[in-house]
Formats: C-alpha cells, sequence, structure tokens
C-alpha cells in the first residue's frame, strides 16, 4: 500500500484534476454557448419565419391508410374483395370523459367488450387529434340510430371504409384465410408508421403469408384545422400506394369440385401441377366462413367453430398429420431402383406373411396366401407389403429415410403458408429425440409400408406426387403465382425455381410409372380411368389407425365398421405419359383408399380437364377414349389461361 | 398543526443544514430548477394537476434518497462500487434475457413499480470508472485506458442493444468524463476520438432501421411528415414562433392545439421556449451552468481520487442530457431519448439525477478542508 501511494504523486494528480476540470468546464459552456446559438438562429433570426407558421399552423397531416390489394384465383376470379362498409369512429382529442361517452354511445349502438378492449388499445398508441375506429361494419339500423342521436355526440362519427369480403365464403378458408383487427399484439410486431390509419391485417392463410405484398404504403392528407381543432379544408392529398393484388394459382372450378367432392366428410385434398409446383386446389373439410372473422367474430360463433367435433377451423392439408400407407410403396420403389439394391425384374416370392430371421412376430400381405411371385411392377399394382418388407430390410431404415426426405417428408415443404406441420420420417436420429428405446429393425420393416411412426400431411404427399410425376423435379408448392397493381399492364409472376432432380435414370422413373399406371388399370384403382380420355397413374392407400393388437386378419369385412379404424388415402397423377396435375386425398374415415379416396381424386381430375375444355395438348388420348367434343363449351364469364411453363423446366419422362 | 410541522421542518433543515452536509448553493439550483420544472409541466400538461403532481412526487423521492446518499461516506460508496456495478449489470443482462423475441424491453417490472436498470448504469459506470482509477498511477496509460474502455463498452453495449440510443450515449460519456478528468494525456484523447469518428461508419450499420430513419429525418424533416420529421417542424416551429419573450406562461399554442407531440416528455423543452423565448433559454442555460460549474468546485475540493473522479462526471453528464435535449428540441440533434433533467415528465430520470445528487452531497460533507 505504501508504494503505491508513493507511485500516487497527490499533489501533480489534484493539479492535473483542477487543470482538467477548469478545461472541462470551459468546453461545456462553449457548448452550451453553442446551444444558445442555435436558439438565437430559431428565436431571432429565423423568428419572423417560425411565427407565421405557427399562427398558419392550422395544418394537421392525417394518415390515408392503403386500399389492400385484392386475391384472385389463376383466372381472375375475386377471392377476397373490399367492399364499402360503416365503421364508428371517435375523436379521442375533445372527449373529457370517454367512458361516460362510451357508455352512452352503447345505448344507441351496442358496443361489446371485445369493441371497447381493442379501442382502449388503440387509443393510447394514437395521436390525440387521429380518430380511432370503435366498432366496425354498423348495420343498417345501426346507422339509422346513430344518425337520430348524432347531435348527442359531437366527437363521434359514422365513417366509411373499405372492409374485406370473401365471396365464395367458406370454400377458400383454409387457402386464402381472413383479415383481422388489429390489435395490441400487432401494435407491437407491425411498423407503427406502415399502419397508420390501418385497422385490419392478414390473420391467416394468404392473407397473413402475404400480408407485406397486400397491403400497400399509407398516404396522408393536409388538413386545414380551425383553433378547437376541428377539420376546415384538405389542403394537400397524397394518395397512398393500394397493396399489391395476389394472383393464387388455385383454379376455383377445381377447388368447388374437390369440396364438393367429400360430401361433407372430413378429409383435404391437394392438387399441384408437376410441371411447376403451382397449387391448383387445396381443400380441407370441413371449413368455416372466414366472414366472420373480418370484423370480430361472436363469442356464440367462435364457440360453435371451436366445439365442433370435426374442427372445422383446423387446417388438414396444411396440419393434418396421417400414416400415408401404402402410398409410400411407389416412392420406395424408386428408392430400390436409384440406390441400385432392385432391378425392375427382380422377383420376391409372397406367400402372405414375412417373418424376420430368429423372430417369431410375422408381418403380413394384404391377401391370404400372398401375391405369389412378384416383380416391381407388380408389387406396386398389387401392393404387396412382402416386397416392400424385404426391400425397407435391405435399404435399411438411414438409407430409407435419407431417401424419402428427398422427396420432403418429415419437415415443412416451404409451401407459402404459415402453419405447416412438420409430419414425422421415421429415422434413427427420430426416435432418438422422441424415445429412449433404440431403433429395432422390425421398425425398418413396417416402415416400407408406410406404417409405425409414419405421419404426412396431404400437402407433404401432394408435393411428393408432384415431384415424382414431374420426373423427380422438385418445386417449392406456391399458391402465390402473380402480382399485380393499377396501371401495371402485366401480372408481375413470382418467380418458383426448379431444385435439382431425384432421378438419374429416365428408365427408373418408367418402372414406377408403369406399377401406378397398373394400379389404375388392373389393381386397386381399376375402373378409376373409365371415361377419362388420357391415361391416369395412381396409388391407394389404407392406413391403420389404430395399431393391431393380434396378427389375425380382419374377419369384420363391414365397410362402415372398417371406415371408423381406416384411413384412406389415393394418390395419383395425369396424364401417365405427360404429367400435368398430382393429386393427394385423404379421407378421415375411409374403409379403403381406392374405393373411398379414389373417387374424389377422379372428379378433381375431371374438374381439372374440364377447365382445359377436355382437351391436353402434348398429351396422348387413350384409344377407348370418346372421341373430341366437337366444340366444347367454355364455362361463361370466364377466360382460361394457360400455365406458361418455360421449356427448360417442361418434363418428357 | 401546520405550525408544528413548519417549526419541525424548520429544525430538520436546520440539522441538515448546519452539518454541512448539504451543500446550499447547489441545492438551492436544484430546488429552483424543479420549480420551473413544476411550473413548465403545468402549462405544458393543459394545466393537469395530476401530472405536477407525479412528478412532485418524483422530486420528493429523489429528494429524499438524495438526502439518503449524502448520509454515505465516499470511502463506504467507493467500498461497495464493483458490488453495486456488477449487480446493475446484471440487471441489465436479465432485462435482455426477458426481452428476448419482445422487440424492445427496458423495463423489469418489480409488481409494485416497474423500474428501469438502465438507469442505475448512469450512476454506477462512473462510480465504477472512478474507483478503478483510484488506486492506479495517474494520468492512465494505454493498459488503463483500456480497462476502462471495457467497463463503460459493457452496459452502453447492452443498453444500445436494448434498444436506448440516448440512454446508451448517456452511461457512456458518464465513464468517458471520469476518464477525462483523471488527466488522460491529449495526445490519446485525439488518438481515441479521432479512432471513433473513423468508426461512425461502421457504427451507422449496427444501428436499427427505426435510429438511421430519425438521423437521416433530421437532414430533411419534410420526408416523413407523419413521424419523426413531424416532431422536429413542429418542435422547431414552437421554439422560434417564442421569440425573445416567448408568448408567456401558459400561453404555447403548439401544445395546446396537439400539433406537438411528446409536449411533457421530451419535447417540453420547446415548450419552455415558446412560452419564455430566448430570454427563458438563456436564464434556463444559466441555471444549468450554474449547477454543472458548482458540481466541479465540489470536485476540485474533494478529498481523494475516487470522490473527484466521481463529482466531476457527474457534474458533467449534467450538460449531456442539457445539450442532447436542447439540441434535439432545436432540430440540432437527432430524436433520441434523452430527457431535459429536472423539466420533462416521467421516468425514473428525475429520481435517479436527484440520487446523483445525493453523492455529490456526501463528497461535499467530506471534502478536504473539512475533516
Amino acid at each position: 500500500m505504501k508504494s503505491r501511494r508513493a507511485l500516487k504523486n497527490v499533489r501533480d494528480e489534484t493539479a492535473l484534476f483542477r487543470r482538467r476540470a477548469l478545461v472541462g468546464f470551459v468546453l461545456i459552456l462553449l457548448g452550451l454557448g453553442g446551444l444558445v446559438g442555435r436558439y438565437v438562429v430559431l428565436q431571432v433570426a429565423r423568428h419572423d419565419e417560425f411565427a407565421t407558421r405557427s399562427t398558419n399552423n392550422r395544418v394537421k397531416p392525417r394518415a390515408i391508410p392503403p386500399a389492400r390489394g385484392l386475391i384472385y384465383d389463376r383466372n381472375g376470379v375475386v377471392l377476397a374483395d373490399n367492399v364499402p362498409a360503416f365503421r364508428l369512429e371517435v375523436v379521442p382529442e375533445q372527449v373529457k370523459d370517454m367512458p361516460a361517452l362510451l357508455a352512452r354511445l352503447g345505448q344507441v349502438v351496442p358496443l361489446d367488450q371485445d369493441d371497447i378492449d381493442a379501442f382502449n388499445k388503440q387509443l393510447r398508441q394514437s395521436r390525440r387529434f387521429d380518430s380511432v375506429p370503435l366498432k366496425m361494419h354498423l348495420t343498417e339500423d345501426e346507422i339509422d340510430r346513430f344518425a337520430v342521436n348524432r347531435w348527442r355526440f359531437p366527437n363521434v362519427d359514422v365513417v366509411p371504409y373499405l372492409t374485406r369480403h370473401y365471396p365464395f365464403g367458406p370454400l377458400f378458408a383454409h387457402v386464402v384465410g381472413y383479415v383481422g383487427r388489429i390489435d395490441a399484439d400487432d401494435l407491437q410486431r407491425l411498423d407503427a408508421d406502415r399502419y397508420q390509419g390501418t385497422s385490419h391485417v392478414g390473420r391467416s392463410g394468404v392473407e397473413r403469408s402475404y400480408e407485406d405484398v397486400l397491403h400497400g404504403k399509407p398516404g396522408y392528407e393536409l388538413l386545414e384545422v380551425n383553433a378547437d381543432g376541428r377539420t376546415q379544408h384538405v389542403l394537400e392529398t397524397h394518395a397512398p400506394t393500394p397493396g399489391r393484388s395476389l394472383y393464387l394459382s388455385i383454379d376455383a372450378r377445381i377447388q368447388k369440385a374437390a369440396e364438393a367432392a367429400f360430401e361433407g366428410r372430413p378429409g383435404a385434398a391437394v392438387a399441384i401441377d408437376p410441371r411447376n409446383g403451382q397449387v391448383l386446389a387445396m381443400v380441407s373439410v370441413p371449413t368455416f366462413d372466414p366472414n366472420l372473422f373480418v370484423n370480430g367474430i361472436s363469442q356464440a360463433d367462435y364457440r360453435a367453430l371451436t366445439t365442433d367435433p370435426d374442427k372445422p377451423l383446423y387446417n388438414r392439408a396444411l396440419r393434418g398429420v396421417y400414416p400415408p400407407g401404402s402410398t409410400v410403396k411407389p416412392f420406395l420403389a424408386l428408392g430400390g431402383l436409384e440406390l441400385g439394391l432392385r432391378k425392375p425384374s427382380d422377383t420376391v416370392f409372397s406367400n402372405g406373411q414375412f417373418c424376420l430371421p430368429g423372430q417369431t412376430r410375422c408381418y403380413r400381405d394384404d391377401k391370404r396366401g400372398g401375391d405369389g411371385t412378384v416383380d416391381m411392377v407388380t408389387a406396386i399394382e398389387k401392393s404387396t407389403n412382402t416386397y416392400f418388407y424385404k426391400l425397407a430390410l435391405d435399404m435399411g431404415i438411414d438409407r430409407l429415410s435419407q431417401w424419402m426426405s428427398r422427396f420432403g417428408f418429415g419437415r415443412e415443404t416451404g409451401i407459402d403458408l404459415i402453419g405447416e406441420s412438420d409430419g414425422i420420417l421415421p429415422s434413427r436420429q427420430w426416435k432418438a429425440a422422441n424415445s429412449k428405446q433404440p431403433w429395432y429393425p422390425g421398425e425398418t420393416v413396417i416402415a416400407g409400408i408406410g406404417q409405425g411412426y409414419w405421419a404426412v400431411t396431404p400437402l407433404q404427399l401432394a408435393h411428393a406426387v408432384a415431384t415424382l410425376a414431374g420426373g423427380g423435379v422438385p418445386y417449392l408448392p406456391r399458391l402465390g403465382m402473380a402480382t399485380s397493381t393499377v396501371g401495371e399492364a402485366q401480372r408481375q409472376p413470382l418467380p418458383n425455381p426448379p431444385g435439382a432432380t431425384l432421378i438419374r435414370q429416365r428408365g427408373d422413373w418408367a418402372v414406377i410409372n408403369a406399377g401406378m399406371r397398373a394400379v389404375i388399370t388392373e389393381g386397386t384403382g381399376k375402373g378409376l380411368n373409365d371415361g377419362f380420355p388420357y391415361a391416369i397413374a395412381g396409388k391407394s392407400g389404407t392406413a391403420e389407425r389404430y395399431s393391431r393388437t393380434s396378427d389375425a386378419y380382419d374377419t369384420n369385412r363391414n365397410t362402415a365398421y372398417l371406415a371408423t379404424r381406416h384411413r384412406a388415402w389415393f394418390i395419383a397423377y395425369a396424364p401417365a405419359d405427360h404429367p400435368q396435375i398430382a393429386v393427394a386425398v385423404v379421407l378421415e374415415q375411409g374403409a379403403w383408399g381406392a374405393s373411398a379416396a379414389g373417387p374424389i381424386v377422379r372428379k378433381i381430375l375431371d374438374a381439372w380437364l374440364a377447365t382445359h375444355q377436355g382437351v391436353l395438348p402434348g398429351a396422348e388420348r387413350l384409344p377407348d377414349a370418346a372421341p373430341l367434343p366437337s366444340a366444347a363449351p367454355a364455362p361463361a364469364g370466364s377466360v382460361v389461361e394457360d400455365v406458361p411453363v418455360s421449356a427448360s423446366s417442361e418434363v418428357q419422362p | 398543526m401546520i405550525g408544528v410541522l413548519r417549526a419541525r421542518m424548520r429544525r430538520f433543515a436546520h440539522r441538515v443544514m448546519t452539518r454541512r452536509r448539504i451543500d446550499l448553493p447547489l441545492a438551492a439550483g436544484l430546488f429552483v430548477l424543479a420549480l420551473i420544472g413544476l411550473a413548465t409541466l403545468y402549462s405544458a400538461g393543459d394545466r393537469s394537476l395530476a401530472l405536477v403532481g407525479g412528478q412532485a412526487a418524483r422530486f420528493v423521492l429523489g429528494g429524499a434518497l438524495l438526502l439518503l446518499v449524502s448520509r454515505i461516506p465516499p470511502p463506504v460508496l467507493r467500498s461497495w462500487t464493483p458490488g453495486l456495478y456488477a449487480v446493475s449489470v446484471a440487471l441489465l443482462v436479465v432485462v435482455a434475457i426477458l426481452g428476448e423475441g419482445r422487440g424492445s424491453m427496458r423495463w423489469l417490472d418489480l409488481g409494485v413499480m416497474r423500474f428501469q436498470p438502465s438507469e442505475l448504469l448512469k450512476l454506477t459506470t462512473p462510480m465504477m470508472v472512478a474507483w478503478y482509477l483510484h488506486p492506479r498511477q495517474l494520468p492512465p496509460g494505454w493498459k488503463d485506458i483500456a480497462v476502462v474502455g471495457i467497463l463503460i463498452a459493457i452496459p452502453a453495449a447492452l443498453i444500445a442493444e436494448q434498444p436506448d440510443l440516448g440512454t446508451a450515449v448517456l452511461v457512456a460519456t458518464a465513464g468517458a468524463f471520469a476518464l477525462f478528468l483523471s488527466g488522460m494525456a491529449w495526445w490519446r484523447i485525439g488518438l481515441l476520438v479521432g479512432a471513433v469518428v473513423g468508426m461512425i461508419p461502421i457504427g451507422w450499420h449496427f444501428l436499427h432501421q427505426y435510429q438511421r430513419d430519425r438521423v437521416l429525418t433530421l437532414l430533411n424533416p419534410e420526408s416523413d411528415p407523419l413521424g419523426n420529421g413531424w416532431h422536429i417542424i413542429q418542435s422547431q416551429i414552437a421554439v422560434g414562433s417564442g421569440g425573445v419573450f416567448g408568448k408567456g406562461w401558459l400561453h404555447s399554442t403548439q401544445s395546446r392545439l396537439d400539433f406537438l407531440p411528446e409536449h411533457t416528455t421530451d419535447f417540453i423543452f420547446a415548450v419552455f421556449s415558446e412560452e419564455f423565448g430566448l430570454v427563458g433559454v438563456c436564464a434556463l442555460i444559466a441555471l444549468y451552468a450554474f449547477i454543472i460549474g458548482r458540481c466541479l468546485w465540489i470536485a476540485m475540493e474533494a478529498r481523494d481520487t475516487y470522490s473527484r473522479l466521481l463529482a466531476g462526471a457527474i457534474g458533467m453528464s449534467f450538460f449531456v442530457y442539457v445539450f442532447v435535449n436542447g439540441g434535439m428540441v432545436a432540430g440540432m440533434l437527432p430524436v433520441v431519448g434523452v430527457p431535459m433533467p429536472m423539466i420533462s415528465y416521467g421516468g425514473t430520470s428525475a429520481v435517479s439525477l436527484l440520487t446523483g445528487f445525493g453523492v455529490l452531497m456526501s463528497i461535499h460533507a467530506n471534502r478536504k478542508s473539512h475533516i
């Protein structure tokens, strides 16, 4: 301690500090002098200018919210529209006692607690002279009642605005989604400047994922006000930049047919164009009316939707996960070829059951006694379990999950919607993360027929079918196809570049195609092509909702009974020689994939073909197809545009 | 009743004064400042007594803390310094973790009251710097400067990340002033300032978009007529229209008609300038200069290095408040959240400022000639 004190020269240090403090003070005085100088400039030199501006300061800016972009289907059919409506607004500046005002107002126009809460939240966020919306979408009765009592409420006004309307109601609820009133959480998240004056924001579906495109940029007007702050004139208007309109790749006609085909039975269907990833239809049944949500859904309506056992708010296409069952077989067979584990001509003898060496428990074929000797095409056609049990074992779980992940199983497909489920792709890693047990060989066996841990969403399966149908070239599934705005002659397409192909040899693809084609001509899907002029390829899947507790075959063949136990899948693409549409359909309560889900697929294909007037350029018509109708009547009032596909991305397997 | 109370108050005041704990000129300066603040707030807040009462309550709380802190001898304060610094930085980290994913987070909710840990750092950062430099050979060499730099940078970076650029600047300058007063060689100061100026383009990269917008808006207020540009234009109109003698107390029109946003908090000085004119501005700034000068005087009379550096740094950082807020109101500096000390309404700023002056009172009470 002593040595340190000796080191410190206290006297010098004190003197140094004094000098520094003085210099510091002089610098501070200079700084304050500079500040005063600035005030001299403002208050003396420019006083006249500012005094004039102050007395003329009767001008206030007010934000003008931009009109939200519309949403169309691929042919320009309006799916989300802006329609005029009226709302109640309060200018908080002049109100002394807000609760009392709201109480008096509530006697004229009924206000529920949700309105008042939202109003109070927004009140805190806005400037006092900005009017704050209190109640949206007034009914005519409410407008009339307020008009009579208007004199009692000098600070309250009925203001016209544009509200969102979904003309198709429930049909697009799970795709387009809906907008809702901006609440306190949104205010934290959103850019306050961009959302000045805006009352609604996208809550779900495309409305949410394309919020940035649809919203636009607010403008403002300069208002001249009197000494009390009341608006006298509008001096200047700077128009807002409206949001861009969005064209979806969905075709409303296909969407409508797909939804109708379910006849209200819970399930989902997704149709994708394999040449570009565009989603042509995406339905989840049952559904709900998105218009209910726009101006705040009533408690009763909301409770009805949430307590419905079929969960209409649940987007099955995007979030529902189901075991894929036999629909994985074509993908697995392709893996066998690509990984060099199988040749198309390699055969397997199916005798009705398959046993792992050294284990007493065996795995069944669907048909008692088995399918006999099958090669790859026959195994796909007859859905021979033994063939795929062996293939899965030869492949091993690591190669199996790695191969299947290339089709997008086990993770989000990356569609332009928020809230996708990952599903489950069985793998050692997945099991290690979710269970304490090690991986058992038996689990590899059942993974080969889409059972066990497997779980896929209808969207994932449709995406995988599209990738397969497109010759192994993956595209991200896309709903947004193009945008446009007023004054732009052309739609701006939203690009969606292809990924690298999964298939090394075109011959491999042809084998799988032959197998899936045989499913339709000879196998479970027999009859599905009747009357359809182009070749369909497909595969059924019947997944068990509950694991079997015994090895016994189901003796009860009653369809209604089986429907409670099974999920029915059907995947397909068409035309088989030149695929232009890929479809996956799941029916939550279907006895058998082909008989329950197959007809839904066919109705989607019919509707799709009708949008092309029954003619597909580049594809071969089946020989037994009816001759071309001489003049196919075009649906009235809509223009059919063919999908623009660049030559390089065209797939000609 | 009132008589008894008044007698008791007088006795208390007498005791406080005779003990010479309180520096009368400084206390008087602060008192006058508080009165001006309340009067301005009454006008700016639309004659709301609730607002004035709330602010007065803060002054009373701050005054109580001032008296309390003034009783802690500087050596004791010095021994507590590392602990106080560590705790306040830890609280900043807690806020940063709690605020994860919520965009902006500055507050710690204590249930009874919300409390902003960054306020603590305005005091504990210069304390820590003074504590570190106290036993060392002064003027400091590069090694000590580097250590001090780190001691300042940790809290400043955490606060800037919140994001609260204004408070970060206050904390950093308070620490830097302690270093300046320790006698850091001019050529080293020159080098460091040069380096900081050279870093500005890099720092720009780290600013949030809204912070950049604020700087850009300053250059061209008309570009943002709905946001910050509006603040700047309206504030300048208020100040400029005040002229030399002002429009008189309670006669500002800019805030009354709601043209001026934040007119009780960050922009209250615009109301003051409009009502009291250049004369009022000069008088108020002279009062601030007097308080700063008195702080430096107390620092010069202090007994040891720690007290000296701390007192000087607290006094000089008072200048930063005035300069940054005054410059912002006059459209000279970007809009950052720095209040005009003792005038702006709300927050915990008045309380933390008065606590800082409590430290000065304690240093004054334990000055050299008075042991």
